[in-house]
C-alpha cells in the first residue's frame, strides 16, 4: 500500500473533466440551437416571412378600443402596440398599488386581537389562492360586471356608479368642486370613468395578487420578533400604532424581496387582459399578428416588452429594499 | 356548562374584547350572512345546475369516444385501489407524525368524506343509475384495499413493502398506454382528450417532467462551471421573464417553423412542453433556494469522508435541499395545475376550453355562473388537496419528528 | 417516455417520406406533393375548422362535426382515401387559423375564412385559396329594443367584434368613411364576442351575415335581434391550403368544383351510383364519362384516384346538398341561395370545365 504518485488518466483528472464536460454541452447545444436556426431560417423562407421590421411602420387599419394617446386606424402598427402597452402599463400600475394596499390590510389581519378579522382574512387567502387567475377574471367580467345594467338601473354608490357601460368615480371637476357622476341624457357622466374590461381586470389581478401579498406581509411580521410587539404595547402605544411605528418598518427588509417576485407576476399576469377584452399589448400583439402574419418578430417584442417591464420592476424594489435595510450602529 | 361557559369567554376575547372589537365583529357577522344567505338562495333557487349534469361526461373527458371511455373507468378503478393500498400502508406503518390530525394517524374524516361524496357526488351530477353504481363500485374498492392493507399491512415482508410504492409510477405508464392507446387498443389522439382528464394529464405530465428539469438548472446555477452555469441563468431567467401566454403562444405559433416538417410534436403536447419548461424553471429557483440553506459544511463533511461530488450531492445535499425546497416547490405545482387553464386561451379544451364551448351551446346560453362556480369549487379543491399533502410530507420527512 | 414513444410513432412516416420520392403512391401517378405524402402516410386529413359555429362548422353534443365546411373537408379526405370519415378537426380562433396552416399543424382550412389580396399574396400571410364555397357580406346585428338601424346609430357606442378578422378591419374602414367614432371590443373568440353582446356589454355585433344569422338561430330569442341591412364589405369564404405544394392546393381546388360541377350536372349522392353506371354504359356521354373518371385520366392528373368525384359526391353529395341539408332554408340557419345559386341560375357558383 505504498501511496506511489500514478500518473491520473485525462479522464479522471479534475483539472480537464469539467472543461470537457463544459465543451460537451456547449457542442450539444450549439448544434441544436443552429439546427432549429437553420430550420426556421429554411421554413421562414419558404412561407416569404424573413425577419423584417418594415411592417411597422405601416398602417395598423384596425381600432382600438380604449387608448390614453391619440390612436385610430390610419396609425401604423408600432403605435397600436405602443397603445397596447400603455395600456398594459396602466392596469399594471394601479394593480400594483391595489393589491399592495390590499394585501397589507389583510397581512396586517392575520395578527388582529378580532378573531373574525383573523379567520375572515385567512379564508380569503385560502379561497383566493387555490382558484385559477383566469377563471377568476372570466367570473368578474361574465358573471359580475356584465349583470349591471345601464341608466337609472345601475348600482349607485356613494360617489361611484357601476354601468354596464363603466365605472364612474368622483373626483374633483374644474376649481377644485368635487364632481360626482351624474345622469346626463340617460348616459352616465363622471370626471373619470374606467371601462367594465380594465374594472373587471383590475378587479381580478388585485384581489388575486392581494392574497399572495398579504401572505408576504404576514410572513415578514411574523419575522419580527415578539419581544417588538410586548416593547411597543408596554410604551403603551395601541395595536394600530405598533403595527405602523413599531412592527411593519422591521418587517419591511424581509417584505419587499417577497414583494418583488408578487409584482413581476402580477405584470406578467396582465396579459390574461386578452380574455376580458381589454386592449393589453398582448391583446393588440395578437391583432397584429394575424393582420401580419409575423409571428416571430411580434414574439420578440412581446417577449422584449415584458422582460423590460420585469427588469424595471426588479431595479426599483431592490433600490427599495436597500432604503429599508436595517442599518446596525 | 362548563363547555358553554367557555365558548362563550372565548367568543368575548375573540369579538367582543373592546367596544369597536364588538361593532367591527357585528358588522362582519351582518355581512357575511347576507353574503351566505344570497349565495344559498341563488344556489339552490335561481341556478340551473342542468348545464352541468347535462355536460358531465364532456367536463369530464371531451371528446373522448364513447366506446372507448371503458379504458379511463379502468384506469379510476386501478387508481382507487393504489390508494387504498398506499393508505392502508400508510396507516400500518405511521411515523412520528401522529401529532398530525387528518393524516396519516387519524383518517376517520377522510373516509367520511369519501364515503359522502361518493354518495351525493354521482347522485347530485344527475348520472344514470349503472354509473352511479359504478363510482360506488370504485370507492367501495377504495375502503376496502385501506381497510385490509391496514390492517394486514403489517405482516407483509418488509422487503416487499419497499416495492410499493413502485405501482405508482407503474399505474403512470400504464394510464399514458389506456389513455393514449397502443399494445393493442385503438389509438386515441390527444386532440380527442379533453375536459377534466386533459387538464389533469398535462398538470401530472409538466409536473413530473419539470422536477428533475428543475433539479438539473439549480445545480446548473450553482455550478462552477461557468457555461452550465450562464446557460442555467439564462434559461431560467429567460422563462420567468415571459408570461406563461406569450411562451404558449411562442409554443403554438413558432415551434411548427423550429422543427423539421412533420416532426412538430400534436398540438397539445407542444402546449405540454411548454409548460413542463416554464414549470422547471421556476421549481428551478425553489430548488436552488433549499440549496443555498444546506450548510457549506455538509458538502465538505460529506467530500472528506471520501464521498465523490455527485455522491456527496446524491446522500448529502439534495435530500437536504428538497426537503427544504419542498412547500416552494409544491406551491410552483399549485399554480402550474391553476395555469393549465391558460390553455383555452389557445384553443385546447381541457377544463375551462370545455367550460367555454359549453357556455356557447345555444341551450345553455347564459349559465356562466353555475359553469365558473363549479370549475372554481373543482379547482379549489383540487389546489387545497395538494397543499394540505404537502404540509403532512413536511411533517412525515421533518427530521425532528424522526423517533430516536 | 412520451417523446420517446411520438418519435417512434412519427418513424413510419419518416420512413414513408424517404421512400416516398421512388415509390409510386397509390392513385397518385406522376404527381410530387410533399403534402399529399404526409396527408396519405398519416391515413387522415388535418383540417382547421371553426367548431363552434352552426351551419358551419359545428361539434354536436355527440362529438361529431357539421356543416358546410365540415363537409368541404370530408370531401376533400373522400378525394384522397374515398373515405369521408378520415378526417381529424381541430378547432382554430380565427386568430391563430393562419399560424396553423403557415407551421403545418393542419393540412388545410376550412374555417369560414375570406379570402382577401393580402392572405393570398406571398408577401402577406402567403397562402393559398381554393375556389369560395360561400359567397358572403358583412353585416351588423343589435337588439331590436335598441333601435338602432343604420351605422349612424352606433356613434359612440361599444360595438363586439371577433380580434384577427376581416370584419374587425371593415368596421374600421367603414366607420372611419363616415366619420363615426365607436368602441370597438374585441374577443379571441366567437363564443366571447356573442356572450359579451348577449350580455349587453355592447350594443351591436358585427360578422359575416352568415355568421350573424346562425347565431341569432341559436339564441333563446331570435326575434329580438335584428340583422342591419346594411351589407359592409365582400366576403367570399373559402378553404386553403398552405402555398408552396401547387398539386395539394389543385387536389382541394378541383375537389370543391367537382361539387359544383355534379350540380350542374344533376349529380347527387341519391343518384351517383346511376349515373356512374349510365355512363360507363353509354359511351357517347363523353362529358360524364370524363368527369365520373370512367374515361380520361382526371384523377391521375391532380394525384387523386380516377373515380375521386364518385366518392367525394357519393360522400357528401353536390353542392346543393351540401348548401341545403347545412345552411339552406330546410336548415336552421334558413338562409336563401342568393349569391351562392349557380351561375346558370344568376349566382356565382360556377365550375370551370372539367377536360
Amino acid at each position: 500500500m505504498t501511496p506511489e504518485p500514478r500518473a491520473i488518466p485525462w479522464w479522471r483528472d479534475r483539472r480537464v473533466v469539467p472543461w470537457l464536460v463544459q465543451g460537451g454541452v456547449g457542442l450539444v447545444v450549439l448544434v441544436v440551437i443552429a439546427l432549429l436556426l437553420g430550420n426556421l431560417v429554411r421554413n421562414l423562407t419558404a412561407a416569404g416571412l424573413l425577419l423584417s421590421w418594415r411592417w411597422l411602420g405601416q398602417p395598423a387599419s384596425f381600432d382600438v378600443a380604449e387608448s390614453l394617446i391619440p390612436f385610430d386606424a390610419a396609425m401604423p402598427y408600432w403605435r397600436a402596440l405602443l397603445v397596447g402597452l400603455v395600456n398594459s402599463l396602466r392596469a399594471i400600475l394601479v394593480g400594483l398599488v391595489g393589491a399592495t394596499l390590499l394585501g397589507t390590510a389583510v397581512g396586517m389581519a392575520a395578527y388582529s386581537g378580532n378573531g373574525l378579522v383573523r379567520r375572515l382574512g385567512r379564508v380569503y387567502v385560502e379561497l383566493i389562492r387555490n382558484i385559477p387567475l383566469l377563471l377568476q377574471l372570466l367570473f368578474w367580467y361574465f358573471v359580475v360586471f356584465l349583470s349591471f345594467r345601464n341608466g337609472t338601473e345601475a348600482l349607485q354608490l356613494p360617489g361611484v356608479v357601476l354601468a354596464k357601460s363603466g365605472l364612474y368615480l368622483a373626483w374633483f371637476a374644474e376649481g377644485w368642486r368635487w364632481q360626482g357622476p351624474e345622469l346626463v341624457n340617460g348616459v352616465w357622466q363622471a370626471p373619470w370613468r374606467f371601462s367594465v374590461e380594465f374594472a373587471a381586470l383590475l378587479t381580478g389581478l388585485i384581489t388575486y395578487t392581494g392574497a399572495f401579498v398579504a401572505e408576504v406581509v404576514r410572513g415578514g411580521i411574523a419575522a419580527v420578533p415578539k419581544g417588538q410587539w410586548e416593547a411597543a404595547t408596554s410604551l403603551g402605544l395601541h395595536w394600530g400604532a405598533s403595527m405602523r411605528r413599531v412592527v411593519l418598518p422591521q418587517a419591511l427588509p424581509v417584505i419587499i424581496p417577497g414583494l418583488n417576485s408578487q409584482y413581476i407576476s402580477l405584470a406578467k399576469n396582465s396579459a390574461l387582459a386578452v380574455a376580458v377584452g381589454y386592449a393589453d399589448l398582448y391583446s393588440v400583439a395578437e391583432t397584429t399578428l394575424n393582420q401580419t402574419g409575423r409571428a416571430l418578430e411580434v414574439f420578440l417584442l412581446l417577449l422584449g416588452a415584458y422582460l423590460v417591464i420585469d427588469l424595471v420592476i426588479s431595479l426599483l424594489m431592490n433600490g427599495l429594499n436597500q432604503l429599508v435595510q436595517i442599518r446596525e450602529r | 356548562m362548563k363547555a358553554a361557559d367557555s365558548l362563550l369567554a372565548s367568543l368575548r376575547r375573540e369579538l367582543f374584547a373592546s367596544r369597536s372589537d364588538g361593532v367591527i365583529s357585528v358588522g362582519l357577522l351582518v355581512l357575511i350572512g347576507a353574503a351566505v344567505a344570497g349565495l344559498l338562495r341563488w344556489a339552490f333557487g335561481q341556478a340551473q345546475w342542468v348545464v352541468i349534469q347535462a355536460n358531465t361526461t364532456l367536463f369530464a373527458l371531451g371528446r373522448y369516444p364513447l366506446e372507448q371511455q371503458w379504458r379511463i373507468w379502468l384506469l379510476v378503478a386501478l387508481l382507487a385501489m393504489a390508494t387504498g393500498l398506499s393508505w392502508g400502508l400508510l396507516r400500518a406503518n405511521p411515523r412520528a407524525d401522529r401529532s398530525g390530525v387528518l393524516w396519516p394517524g387519524n383518517d376517520r374524516i377522510a373516509v367520511a368524506v369519501l364515503a359522502f361524496l361518493a354518495a351525493w357526488g354521482p347522485a347530485a351530477l344527475g348520472l344514470a343509475l349503472p354509473l352511479q353504481l359504478r363510482w360506488w363500485a370504485i370507492t367501495a374498492l377504495l375502503l376496502i384495499l385501506r381497510w385490509a392493507s391496514g390492517r394486514w399491512g403489517r405482516r407483509l415482508p418488509a422487503g416487499l413493502l419497499r416495492w410499493v410504492p413502485l405501482i405508482w409510477p407503474l399505474l403512470y405508464l400504464l394510464g399514458m398506454v389506456l389513455i393514449s392507446g397502443g399494445l393493442g387498443l385503438i389509438q386515441v389522439p390527444p386532440s380527442e382528450w379533453g375536459g377534466l382528464l386533459l387538464t389533469v394529464l398535462m398538470a401530472s405530465f409538466a409536473i413530473l417532467a419539470s422536477f428533475p428539469i428543475g433539479v438539473l438548472m439549480a445545480l446548473g446555477r450553482r455550478s462552477e462551471l461557468p457555461l452550465l452555469r450562464w446557460g442555467s441563468v439564462l434559461y431560467i431567467e429567460f422563462i420567468r421573464g415571459a408570461p406563461l401566454i406569450t411562451l404558449l403562444f411562442l409554443g403554438q405559433n413558432i415551434l411548427g417553423f423550429l422543427l423539421p416538417g412533420g416532426l412538430a410534436p400534436d398540438r397539445v403536447w407542444r402546449a405540454a412542453w411548454v409548460l413542463t419548461f416554464f414549470c422547471g424553471a421556476y421549481v428551478a429557483e425553489a430548488v436552488r433556494a433549499g440549496l443555498a440553506s444546506v450548510p457549506g459544511g455538509q458538502q465538505e463533511a460529506a467530500r472528506s469522508l471520501g464521498l465523490s461530488v455527485p455522491q456527496a450531492l446524491q446522500h448529502v445535499v439534495l435530500p437536504q435541499a428538497l426537503r427544504i425546497a419542498l412547500p416552494a416547490t409544491v406551491g410552483q405545482f399549485i399554480s402550474l395545475l391553476q395555469d393549465t387553464t391558460l390553455l383555452s386561451l389557445i384553443g385546447l379544451l381541457e377544463l375551462l376550453g370545455t367550460a367555454r364551448t359549453v357556455m356557447a351551446n345555444p341551450e345553455f346560453l347564459g349559465k356562466n355562473a353555475e359553469v365558473y362556480l363549479t370549475l372554481a369549487v373543482l379547482f379549489w379543491c383540487c389546489c387545497a388537496a395538494l397543499g394540505l399533502g404537502s404540509r403532512a410530507l413536511e411533517r412525515r420527512l421533518d427530521p425532528s419528528n424522526t423517533p430516536a | 417516455m412520451v417523446r420517446l414513444r411520438r418519435l417512434l410513432a412519427s418513424s413510419p412516416l419518416l420512413l414513408a417520406l424517404a421512400i416516398g420520392g421512388c415509390a409510386d403512391e397509390s392513385g397518385g401517378g406522376g404527381v410530387q406533393s410533399e403534402k399529399m405524402n404526409t396527408i396519405r402516410s398519416r391515413g387522415k386529413l388535418v383540417c382547421g375548422v371553426d367548431g363552434k359555429l352552426p351551419g358551419f362548422s359545428f361539434l354536436g353534443p355527440d362529438g361529431s362535426y357539421s356543416g358546410l365546411d365540415a363537409d368541404t373537408c370530408r370531401a376533400v379526405a373522400a378525394a384522397l382515401f374515398g373515405d369521408p370519415a378520415k378526417v381529424e378537426y381541430r378547432d382554430l380562433n380565427s386568430s391563430e387559423r393562419f399560424a396553423a396552416l403557415a407551421s403545418g399543424e393542419v393540412d388545410m382550412l376550412a374555417r369560414n375564412t375570406t379570402m382577401t389580396l393580402s392572405r393570398d399574396s406571398a408577401g402577406g400571410n402567403g397562402i393559398s385559396f381554393g375556389p369560395t364555397t360561400f359567397f358572403d357580406g358583412q353585416g351588423l346585428m343589435a337588439p331590436v329594443a335598441s333601435g338602432i338601424r343604420t351605422l349612424k346609430d352606433l356613434a359612440g357606442k361599444p360595438i363586439c367584434v371577433e380580434s384577427g378578422t376581416t370584419t374587425e378591419l371593415n368596421l374600421a374602414d367603414r366607420m372611419r368613411e363616415q366619420g363615426i367614432a365607436y368602441t370597438p371590443l374585441k374577443f379571441q373568440t366567437g363564443d366571447q364576442t356573442y356572450a359579451a353582446y348577449l350580455g349587453g356589454r355592447c350594443v351591436a355585433v358585427t360578422s359575416d351575415r352568415s355568421q350573424l344569422a346562425a347565431k341569432r338561430s341559436s339564441f333563446p330569442d331570435p326575434a329580438a335581434h335584428v340583422l342591419l341591412p346594411e351589407v359592409m364589405s365582400k366576403e367570399p369564404l373559402t378553404p386553403a391550403s398552405v402555398n408552396g405544394d401547387p398539386a395539394w392546393s389543385d387536389a382541394i381546388r378541383w375537389t370543391v368544383f367537382a361539387l359544383f360541377q355534379a350540380e350542374e350536372l344533376g349529380i347527387t349522392k341519391a343518384n351517383v351510383a346511376a349515373k356512374l353506371a349510365e355512363a360507363k354504359a353509354n359511351p357517347n356521354q363523353a362529358d360524364l364519362r370524363r368527369f365520373l373518371g370512367v374515361e380520361g385520366d382526371f384523377g391521375k392528373q391532380l394525384g387523386l384516384p380516377a373515380d375521386f368525384v364518385v366518392k367525394v359526391v357519393g360522400a357528401v353529395g353536390n353542392y346543393g346538398e351540401v348548401f341545403e341539408r347545412n345552411v339552406g332554408t330546410g336548415s336552421p340557419l334558413r338562409l336563401e341561395r342568393a349569391e351562392n345559386r349557380q351561375w346558370n341560375k344568376g349566382g356565382l357558383i360556377y365550375s370551370p370545365p372539367f377536360r
